[in-house]
């Protein structure tokens, strides 16, 4: 279950054939990428800045992936999460899993990115023409993650 | 009780601090008790870890909740709510 915490960018296709090489158990990939928009409450976003909790990001990503095996059917899991400074288009997390049949990979790759938003300590800082401010968290990340706790 | 504190993104900004090792009387049982023993320090203290501030707390880096017990030695953290992803 790799977890990598980095600064440069990644290419989702290498990933995606490492993750799944050798392993002809898999018939389902499903990855998600999450980039960097250039609006976000109203304001133009000229860059962003993440910063993380070295030492718990790995531990907190590490409960998250062996949660979701330990949920659904699945052989691998990848979370990719980027640092530093960020501009938009750029890429920051993927998120990838390998199961037999898609339905267990899709559902686990959406829990894993609901438990991310709300439980991995990442912090974003944007730079706006107004500008520099810490993004609040949502609400709408809370309710995403709920509904994983009711079943 | 030895602590290793740390604070993270707007909490750190504001209190001009990102760790700092504490020795707390034996009457901070509690990382709500320690969240108010360091309120009680006055400006920008109070303000930042005011009652109505919603924050976050991890014990040895475990998310934990206000009544988690705290132990000799840990590392406790606190940082606004997680914004990742």
């Amino acid at each position: 279950m790799p977890i990598r915490i980095q600064e440069k960018d990644f290419d989702i296709s290498t990933e995606v054939a490492a993750l799944r090489q050798g392993d002809p158990r898999v018939g389902a990939v499903v990855s998600f990428l999450g980039t960097v928009r250039d609006m976000n409450e109203g304001s133009e976003v000229q860059e962003l800045t993440l910063e993380h909790y070295a030492g718990m990001t790995e531990k907190a990503l590490e409960e998250i992936l062996s949660q979701a095996k330990s949920r659904w059917d699945i052989y691998q899991a990848l979370v990719i999460h980027r640092i530093g400074p960020l501009f938009p288009e750029d890429q920051i997390v993927l998120v990838a899993v390998t199961s037999a049949h898609r339905g267990e990979a899709f559902a686990a790759c959406e829990f894993i990115m609901d438990y991310l938003k709300t439980a991995a300590p990442f912090w974003k800082k944007e730079n706006t023409p107004e500008g520099a401010r810490w993004v609040d968290a949502r609400v709408t990340d809370d309710a995403a993650m709920a509904r994983w706790e009711k079943k | 009780m030895k602590l290793e504190l740390k604070f993270f993104a707007s909490l750190r900004e504001a209190l001009k601090v990102s760790e700092e090792s504490i020795s707390v009387p034996t009457s901070v049982k509690t990382i709500a008790e320690l969240r108010k023993y360091l309120a009680d320090r006055g400006s920008p203290w109070a303000e930042v870890l005011a009652d109505g501030k919603v924050l976050r707390c991890a014990l040895n880096h475990q998310m934990v909740d206000a009544s988690t017990p705290l132990q000799e030695g840990a590392e406790v953290a606190f940082f606004p709510p997680v914004t990742g992803g």
